[in-house]
């Protein structure tokens, strides 16, 4: 059992991070003509949805939204026993010259990043690829970093992230764990 | 959630919950093969052996085609002119296979067993795409997964098989994953064409077409085997259709709308008539490319199973 060593983001700092990271959006786009949003599988999904909904209020537009499941660009898929379910990517548009806006809930060694990157690739050809996160943790083992970040949280690699979101967890909060404890 | 097995034998004795687990995971290839890049890279650096000793088209080319958008190394094999020609047995040659390090062997062949035999005397996960008479699992996994797709269930449906269940593998794979998925079964076709005791599977038995078709969802229609010598079953081809031959007003009559599947390749207004093949009830072209689907769930998810 991890226990909790701090809340990191509650329920209201959820949603004032969500307007920032989504007025950042729109101010680096000069609007959201060209943006399409697109969520990580499972967590990311849910932010991605907020953020698009926040822009369309913002802007008074209707986003493209499509959600991707990396599983099967994984680099540890092979030799590990826990073989994930398949969730599927459902990207019901082409993506060629958009302005991508890759979501996820915690960057931590960036390699679901790089995952995504390649999946992404193969799905057309988008203008640009631009990354934002609820959570920046570090421990980075790729070259990789977010273009809007929620919040930057050092953390030790022992320690974890937990995030909560209302859809699936009846709360939204980013909460840090201690180091798991050997039962007793 | 893994598979409980490190094989696809056949779908008798199949957990329920690896065949919907197979049937949900083919769902996100079957978006894959929608893509402008059909490939994903999960099986990046595993060798597939598909080892075909007896003739197959389809299968073959849907194995091969699911290996390589899987990322797979593909190594190709047919019994003609090869070391089998020459008398080796297939304990020698899987085994002389094995030895170039492959990860997983896909085997067609003409006697039945011969792939769990295989799997006890090879590392690999073993494949079954079809041991004589016996069994052909992706078919009947292609085939659920197609009436799943077009009905969205396939609990409390009634599905016929139809032909020469005798010699059908395509059969026996239907009938064990649909009764464990929760269908109603029939089958039917003429009595030279029923094993003895089909009965004791969970099935019903129709010797009429126009009996079972007013009661059924799903009409299968298996191909009537020429080349096995079918022809001493019946008297003619042209009694065989004028009296199991689906044609579009027999289907019409039946006053249902009726799924049409066929497993190909198709015997033209002998089993079923060109009208029906072509047209709406039909869904043999999604079987084949379901097929390539539901192929690539199996060898992804039997791939973590060493």
């Amino acid at each position: 059992m991890r226990q909790l060593k701090a809340v990191i983001i509650d329920e209201a700092g959820m949603e004032r991070t969500i307007t920032r990271l989504a007025h950042e959006i729109l101010e680096r786009n000069r609007g959201a003509g060209n943006i399409v949003v697109v969520g990580i599988r499972t967590r990311g999904e849910f932010i991605a949805r907020r953020v698009a909904a926040t822009i369309e209020r913002v802007e008074r537009v209707a986003l493209q939204i499509g959600y991707l499941d990396i599983t099967l660009y994984r680099d540890d898929l092979l030799g590990k026993l826990e073989q994930p379910q398949l969730k599927g990517t459902e990207i019901l548009f082409d993506i060629t010259g958009k302005d991508v806006i890759l979501v996820d809930d915690v960057l931590y060694t960036g390699r679901t990043i790089r995952a995504a990157l390649d999946e992404l690739m193969d799905l057309g050809r988008p203008r640009t690829i631009q990354l934002a996160v609820l959570v920046d943790r570090g421990h980075r083992q790729v070259p990789i970093r977010a273009d809007y970040v929620g919040k930057n949280v050092p953390t030790s690699s022992a320690e974890s992230i937990r995030v909560h979101v209302r859809e699936v967890d009846q709360e939204d909060a980013v909460l840090l764990m201690h180091p798991e404890t050997p039962e007793p | 959630m893994p598979l409980h097995t490190r094989h696809l034998l056949g779908l008798e004795g199949m957990k329920r919950e690896d065949i919907q687990l197979i049937l949900d995971t083919a769902v996100s290839f079957r978006e894959v093969l929608e893509r402008p890049i059909k490939k994903v890279p999960p099986l990046q650096g595993k060798t597939i052996a598909n080892l075909f000793f007896e003739n197959s088209t389809r299968t073959r080319l849907s194995f091969e085609l699911a290996e390589r958008r899987l990322s797979a190394d593909v190594l190709g094999f047919a019994a003609s002119g090869s070391s089998v020609a020459k008398g080796e047995t297939l304990k020698d040659t899987a085994r002389n296979i094995e030895a170039m390090k492959i990860d997983m062997v896909v085997i067609r062949h003409s006697a039945a067993g011969a792939p769990h035999y295989l799997s006890r005397v090879i590392r690999s996960n073993v494949i079954n795409a079809g041991d004589g008479a016996h069994e052909h699992p992706t078919q009947g996994l292609l085939d659920m997964y197609t009436i799943r797709e077009k009905l969205g269930r396939l609990e409390g449906l009634h599905v016929c098989i139809l032909g020469d269940i005798s010699h059908s593998r395509v059969a026996r794979s239907n009938i064990f994953g649909l009764l464990t998925m929760g269908a109603k079964v029939s089958v039917c076709g003429p009595a030279t064409m029923m094993p003895r005791g089909i009965e004791n599977l969970g099935v019903e038995v129709y010797h009429h077409l126009d009996d079972v078709l007013p009661r059924i969802d799903v009409l299968n229609v298996l191909r009537i085997q020429m080349e096995r010598d079918a022809g001493r079953l019946f008297p003619s081809i042209r009694e065989y259709h004028n009296f199991y031959g689906v044609t579009r007003q027999r289907l019409e009559k039946a006053g249902r709308d009726i799924t049409v599947m066929h497993p190909g390749p198709i015997n033209r207004d002998v089993e079923i008539s060109a009208d029906v093949a072509d047209g709406e009830h039909s869904v043999i072209l999604q079987q084949v490319l379901n097929g390539v689907a539901i192929r690539m769930a199996v060898l992804y998810l039997l791939s973590s199973m060493n």
